[in-house]
Formats: C-alpha cells, structure tokens, sequence
C-alpha cells in the first residue's frame, strides 16, 4: 500500500491521517478528534485513537467513560458528532456499517445477541454465506461450530445455549467473516473463570494465528494482562493513559478514576 | 409412519428431481419438511381441487374469495412475520391494485387490456411498497413508527378515495364513484385475441389455487434460501445482521416491495371477482384482518398464513354481520394473550414432541441461563 503514489492514482485518496502518519503504515485504525455527543452529554471527547494492524489493544475504564460509545462510532452504529475516523488510510466516517464490515472491521456487541431462534448451525451459515457455497460453505461451517466448542449442538436453537456458549458462537460468527479488525464489547461479562479463559485463549489464538487485530472492551485487569500487551483506559470521554498493561495496572491515577476518589 | 424425519437443508440424499425440489423448499423457516407433510399437503390439494364438484359453482365462487384473501395474508406473513416490519397497511396496495385493475380494465375491456390492468395493478402495487418503503426504511423508521405510518396511510387512502364522487373524477370512461366505488369492472381475462381466455366462477377458482399453491411453494423456496436466512436475521436482530456486512434497509424494502406486490395480487383478483372496488378496502375494519389472520395462523409460517386466512374468512363470511366482526375480534385477543406464537406452529411443536423428535427439543446437556441486559 505505502508504494502506491496517492497523487497519480485516481483511487487512492490519501488522507490527512494516512499523511500525518507517515512511515507508519501499518496503521489499521485511526480516529482523529472524534466525538459524540447526547443531548448536552459528551459521551467522546475529541478522541484520537488508534489500532496497528494485528495488534490486540484492550479499552479499559470506568462506567460512563465511552468506552461502548467509542466502538460503536468505529463500526459505525452511532454518527459522530465531530471528528473522523480512518480504515487502512481511508475515511470511513460517513460510511454505512455493512460497508465498514466488508470492508473488514466487525464488531460483537455487550448483549450477547446470537439469533436465538435460529439453530447454532443456522447462526453459523450467515456470515459464512456471503462468501463460501456448497462443499466449501459447509466445511467452513462445521470449523465455525467446532472452534466454538460446539460440535453436537448444531440443530440446537441458540437460545438454549449458556452464555457462555452463546459469547462463543458469537465470537466465531464475528471471526468467520475473517475481518482485520475485531471489536468485542466486555466478551467476557458475566462468565466463570473457566469460560473466561477460553475466550482469552480464543481471543490470544484468532489474533495470533488468523492475525486478527481486536479492540476489547474489559474491566478486569487481570483478564486484560492475560490477554493484551498494550491497554487504553479512557475516561470521561477522552483517552486518559495508553500504555503496557503493568505499567497502567500500577498507574496511580487508574486505580485513582476506577475507585472514583477524585471528586 | 414419517421415514424422513430429518428437518432442516442438507438432510435429503442425493437423487431425482423431487429430492432436489425439496431441498430447495424445505428449511428452517418453514413447518412441514417431512414425508407427512407432503401427504396431508397433496390431499389437501385434491380436496380443495374437488372441492367445486362436490358444492357446485356458486360456493366454489365464493370459497375463491378466501382463496384470494390468503395472499393477502401470505404479504403480511412475509413482511412482518419473516423480515419483521409490521405494517397495518398491506391493504393499501391491495386498494390501489385493485383500483388500477379497475381503472385499466375499463377503459381497455378486451382481454389483451384486462391482462395488461392485471400485470398494471400488481407492478403498481410494488411500486407504491417501494416508494413508501424507500422513505421509510432509508429515513431511519423503525418498528411502531412503521405500523402508523402503514396504518396512517391506509385511513388517508379511505378518505382520499371516498371523496371521488363526481365527474372530474373520471380517467377515461372509468368513474372512481367515490365511497360507492367502482363497479363494472370486468371479470378477469389473460391472453390475446383469440387466444385469450376468462376467468369465470369455477375456472377463476381454479386459476386462484393454481396461484396460491405456486405462490406458497415460491414462497417457501425464499424464505429457505440463503436470502430468506438474511430476512430473519433481520427480523431477530438488525444491528447484528449489519455486522455480518448485511445491507438491512435493502433487505426490508426488498422484502416490503415483495409484500406490496403480493398484496396487488390479492387485490387484483379481488376487484375481478366481484367485478367491484371501493373505499371499503382502506377501512381500518379491513385493514385489521390481515393482522388478525397472520396472527392466528403463525406470522413466522407461510402455511399458518394461508390456513387462517382462508379458515376465519369462511367462518366470518358464515357468520356475517357485527358478529362476525366480534367473533373475529375475540379470536385476536385470544390468540394475543393464550397463543400469541399461532395456531400452525403450536401444532407443528405438538406434533413434534409426540413424535420424539429428539434435537429440536432436547438439546445435550442444554441449560438455559437467564441473560440479564
């Protein structure tokens, strides 16, 4: 991509960001100044964020911090209130979300929503048909299923599946899309710690092998450490400290903000 | 009894052409994927086929009518029950069908006219569905603001239409007649010159089930395609299905247009059996039936559709008068509050369980967990 000349190729328009960025091109995700507001809150305060290719960055921060609201901007479920945002150089800010996904960003919502009248094996067939048929749709279908640990419950309705299973199938949804970037809202709420650690293994194997890079929403540290190398923490709408995990876990102004003394 | 008890695509072995057939129209989103059910389906068939040679033509004529109405009710099954848009307003495409049926059909009465009024009306119809759908699925609306807005179309249509009395509301030589509507309109006829041919009591019995059955197993054949898999993703969950790279507005307005088109169909056939079309068809009496129908029979079933549709009208149309209406009436409430999934799919599940079909019911190890918000 940095060998094509934006000036004399009639596709490529080259932005600000990409510019601004120079040499580092393996920039997968860029916003610049983004921010949301609801009424008279600010939910994103001129947020500048960004996501390397392949990278697995986790999005801590207390309740109310924007988080949620940063993501869903990425992927398009809320318009900016100002700002852009940038994908592999190209501005994606007035880009409809399917358009955002085939372009290859997607996102698990914090509700697990898995389509519970559907069968796990109905679930799996949707993403995976918009690009396989046949032999090739069915093979992918059954490693989908597989990958997810849930071999033998194929014609089962996915509402019937724990909620663990169910962040599973999910996930595995989300990655037979083989996106570059994924966006996992709080994967792991609600879960015991052997489910826990399935996902964490799941997550660490997809961005390792498939080489899929993930933002992960996730309050408890010791499951971003055991998962991540670098972690943001917003706050108040804005990117309060980015850095690697120990040296955020030891920060005292995190632990600061997540007791919420500072008023 | 039932050999073939797979449900789902991907069971049936390889073989003939009606192996190949079945896959297609067999699936997940439809009741009826087994031997058992093609037998009842092709006996009920036959039955409805002999239907007018055992009660002659006048009731054969009259049980069309029902016939007609079940595509009414196939519209609305396809657009709320399978891509979930609830709109109160399928009757405004089968008014508007009809009315262009009628407006056509009169000043053009030889057959090559009528079956052009016939093709007019139902492409009109979708036209209307797209146009109003287009506006309403790209400017944002969602949900409850469809059903009003579907339903407050259909009661400006009633009010449009029953002001057209007089002369300056005449197109051609057809008087639109205000809230006494149009009658004279000519019964349906397809074809060209000599090769034409017009459809009266038994024959328009027969050509309307010949309809209905290829309606339903087209139908059936969408709904079970990879598209038809998109349509209840989008029903269950839209931002979701948007994450799959799924474009949802295309999908509702295409499915809406289907619907708008269908419900022309109806209305159509409507305006050319009973030679007749009025304002009556925009009342909101009317357009609650096919809410009322879809209900009852199942609105995530195609056959819960037509089986209620056609089932309720021979009832009300028995019983006639205001108690029809109320008997109607009771049985959305009683559907609503005792058995709002409907009649068709409660059967489906009895007879189901009572055959031991292990997966759909009893998972492995299932547990179900409550998921909090």
């Amino acid at each position: 991509m940095s060998t094509i000349d934006p000036t004399g190729h009639p596709n490529v328009h080259q932005t600000a960001a990409e510019l601004a960025t120079g040499d580092k091109t393996d920039t997968l995700l860029q916003t610049d100044g983004l921010r949301k507001d609801f009424g008279g809150f600010t939910a994103t305060d001129e947020v500048d964020f960004s996501v390397d290719a392949g990278e697995l960055r986790c999005l801590i921060g207390p309740n109310g911090a924007g988080k949620s609201t940063l993501l869903k901007l990425v992927i398009g479920t809320y318009a900016p209130s100002a700002g852009s945002i940038y994908y592999n150089g190209r501005d994606i800010t007035d880009l409809a979300p399917h358009r955002r996904v085939r372009r290859g960003i997607s996102m698990k919502f914090q509700v697990p929503s898995v389509y519970g009248e559907l069968t796990v094996r109905e679930n799996a067939r949707l993403p995976i048909q918009r690009f396989a048929d046949g032999e090739e749709r069915r093979r992918r279908v059954d490693d989908a299923i597989a990958a997810a640990g849930l071999t033998g419950y194929e014609d089962v309705a996915a509402s019937v599946l724990s909620h663990g299973q169910q962040q599973q199938l999910e996930i595995g949804m989300a990655a037979a899309l083989e996106p570059d970037l994924l966006l996992l809202d709080e994967p792991v709420a609600g879960l015991d710690v052997a489910e826990r650690e399935a996902i964490a293994e799941r997550i660490v194997r997809l961005n390792e092998e498939e080489d899929i890079a993930f933002v992960v929403i996730e309050h408890d540290t010791d499951f971003v450490a055991s998962i991540a190398d670098e972690v943001t923490v917003l706050h108040n709408g804005d990117v309060f400290r980015e850095g690697p995990v120990e040296e955020i876990k030891a920060d005292p102004d995190v632990q600061r903000i997540y007791l919420g003394d500072e008023q | 009894m039932v050999a073939n008890t797979t449900d789902g695509a991907g069971s049936a072995d390889a073989g003939g052409p009606m192996d190949a057939l079945r896959r297609r129209i067999e699936g997940p989103n439809t009741v009826g994927n087994s031997r058992g059910f093609w037998i009842g389906f092709t006996v009920a068939v036959a039955s409805l086929v002999a239907y007018p040679l055992a009660v002659g033509s006048y009731q054969a004529s009259r049980f069309s009518l029902f016939l007609v109405y079940a595509f009414l009710g196939l519209s609305l099954s396809v657009v709320w029950g399978y891509a979930g848009v609830l709109s109160f307003g399928q009757v405004v495409f089968f008014g508007i069908a009809g009315y262009t049926f009628g407006i056509v059909s009169v000043n053009f009465a030889t057959p090559l006219g009528i079956t052009a009024a016939f093709l007019l009306g139902v492409m009109g119809s979708a036209l209307v569905a797209a146009v109003l759908g287009y506006f309403m699925f790209y400017g944002g609306v969602r949900d409850v603001y469809v059903t009003i807005i579907t339903l407050v179309s259909t009661l400006v249509l009633h009010t449009f239409m029953a002001q057209t009395a007089g002369d300056e509301w005449t197109i051609g030589t057809a008087a639109l007649g205000g809230f006494n509507g149009m009658p004279t309109i000519p019964t349906l006829a397809l074809g060209v010159g000599g090769a034409a041919f017009t459809f009266d009591s038994v024959t328009f019995y027969y050509f309307v089930l010949a309809l209905l059955i290829a309606t339903y197993l087209g139908l059936r054949a969408v709904v079970n395609s990879d598209y038809g898999r998109v349509m209840v993703a989008v029903r269950e969950d839209e931002d979701r299905t948007r994450m799959f790279g799924y474009d949802v507005k295309r999908t509702k307005l295409a499915v809406f247009t289907l619907g708008g088109a269908l419900a022309g169909l109806s209305g159509v056939l409507y305006a050319s059996w009973g030679n007749y079309v009025s304002p009556q068809v925009f009342e909101l009496a009317f357009a609650s039936l096919p809410v009322i129908w879809v209900s009852v029979g199942g609105r995530k079933t195609l056959l819960g559709a037509v089986v209620a549709t056609v089932g309720i009208e021979f009832v009300r149309n028995s019983l006639g008068g205001e108690w029809a209406f109320i008997a109607v009436g009771s049985l959305l409430l009683v559907f609503v509050l005792g058995l709002p999934g409907g009649i068709v799919p409660w059967i489906h599940r009895a007879y189901v369980d009572a055959r031991g079909d292990a997966t759909a019911s009893n998972p492995p190890e299932a547990e179900t967990v409550e998921v909090s918000d």
